[in-house]
């Protein structure tokens, strides 16, 4: 036991700094990927044909393809189109898409909840477009989506994960790194599951008493 | 694209389409005595439960991947990529679905299981004569798109050497320096095998929606 916790001690720091850059690739990915996905729930609702079509198209590829396939296409396939990134900026790439496509159905959702009511009221007190959806429409659609597009959050660190495949020194890639250099798989692997679970299941709890609070008065 | 390598990539999905089927299966089945036990009146079973089912869904799929495939096979088992895979995703599936029974247990009007247990029903004909029926129809829905993110969670599997599209996608771009169009390919692939899903979910969503009034 004291040799496991030796162990752990020993390669914490490393595993740290991996955790670290998870956490920074996901944030970077969340906010621009969220501000995206309601740019596109917006899109899709939108009368213009050819905005409707193209935010369809970026929506259903960025929520049918598997995100692990949208970072090899962003790190292995754009350099073939002449675009060369660092793995950091091809993960944010993938992810944000990625995120842009799930948070605008969760937008669209929180948009679709909001009574057609509001938005004949805002025309009748005579607000243009633009300014019934910012002080009528959006606020309340938002704080309907919050519960949801946290537990999104939640799952976007999970899926940063992946950026293993793409050689980004992220928390799975040290672990994986430290488990082959020591041939001790186990208990890398071990820590690396206990510091997911340390941010993911305190935050799982806290967004479903949320949503139970929310709930509450709905 | 020349035909041998759209031939390499579409030999994927025959081990992509069973991984899913293999993992879903697990799943479906653990799912049920873990619902249960999550809804048991024992402190004790619930806890476990819970924990279980958090600590599941908590930490990521490819790390439960490793940990199976690299982290159990030092000493007494040797799992191949596609057991470790199919065992890792079951699991997760597992939790999930769990997740889902409960959501479509407490769809489902109380007054169903006070009228059965009123006609002095066992608890054996409660579940599946009253209870299960209605259970299913309600949760296919959200089992249906769990199992359409499975089939792309499945992606995974490909980092410990599952022969499957994501798999054969990144031998074929390592082999010819190609990845915009294989990986593109790869992503279509995806979509097209998710749509017979989406397709089956709703079409029996609707048949099974026809036979009860509402």
């Amino acid at each position: 036991m004291n040799d496991l916790v030796d162990f752990w001690l020993e390669h914490l720091p490393a595993m740290l700094d991996g955790l670290l850059v998870s956490v920074q690739v996901t944030g970077v990915s969340l906010a621009i990927g969220v501000p995206l996905g309601l740019m596109l729930a917006l899109a899709v609702q939108s009368r213009s044909k050819p905005m409707r079509g193209i935010a369809i198209v970026v929506v259903e590829v960025g929520r049918g393809a598997p995100a692990l396939i949208l970072l090899q296409f962003t790190y292995f396939g754009l350099p073939n189109a002449g675009l060369s990134l660092d793995s950091f900026a091809s993960a944010v790439i993938a992810l944000a898409w990625c995120t842009g496509a799930y948070t605008s159905e969760i937008i669209r959702a929180g948009l679709e909840a909001v009574p057609h009511g509001q938005k004949e009221a805002a025309e009748a007190i005579g607000l243009n477009h633009l300014d019934a959806l910012r002080y009528v429409i959006l606020p309340q659609a938002l704080r309907v989506s919050v519960p949801a597009l946290l537990g999104f959050s939640i799952l976007m660190l999970q899926a940063s994960s992946l950026c293993f495949a793409i050689a980004l020194p992220e928390l799975v890639s040290q672990a994986y790194l430290i488990g082959s250099t020591t041939f001790r798989y186990m208990p890398i692997l071990v820590l690396a599951g206990l510091l997911y679970a340390a941010i993911c299941i305190p935050a799982t709890i806290a967004v479903s008493a949320l949503e139970r609070k929310l709930g509450a008065h709905a | 694209m020349t035909q041998d390598m759209l031939l390499t990539m579409v030999s994927g999905v025959p081990w992509t389409i069973a991984l899913t089927a293999v993992a879903l299966l697990i799943g479906v089945v653990l799912g049920i005595p873990l619902c249960a036990m999550r809804m048991s009146k024992l402190v004790v079973l619930r806890m476990v439960a819970n924990t279980l089912i958090l600590t599941l869904r908590a930490i990521p799929p490819i790390v439960w991947l490793f940990f199976i495939f690299f982290g159990l096979d030092t000493g007494f088992v040797s799992l191949n990529p596609f057991q470790a895979a199919a065992i890792g995703l079951g699991l997760i599936t597992a939790a999930n679905m769990a997740e889902i029974y409960r959501g479509a247990m407490s769809a489902i009007h109380s007054g169903q299981s006070e009228a059965s247990m009123a006609l002095g029903l066992s608890t054996y004909h409660r579940f599946f004569d009253v209870l299960g029926p209605q259970l299913f129809r309600v949760a296919l829905p959200s089992a249906a798109s769990y199992a359409i993110g499975l089939l792309k969670d499945s992606a995974i599997a490909s980092t410990i050497g599952v022969h499957e599209i994501a798999f054969q996608a990144s031998h074929v771009s390592q082999r010819t320096f190609r990845g915009l169009d294989v990986y593109a390919v790869a992503g279509l692939l995806y979509i097209l095998l998710s749509l017979p899903i989406a397709w089956a979910s709703r079409w029996a969503d609707l048949h099974l929606r026809a036979r009860v009034a509402r």
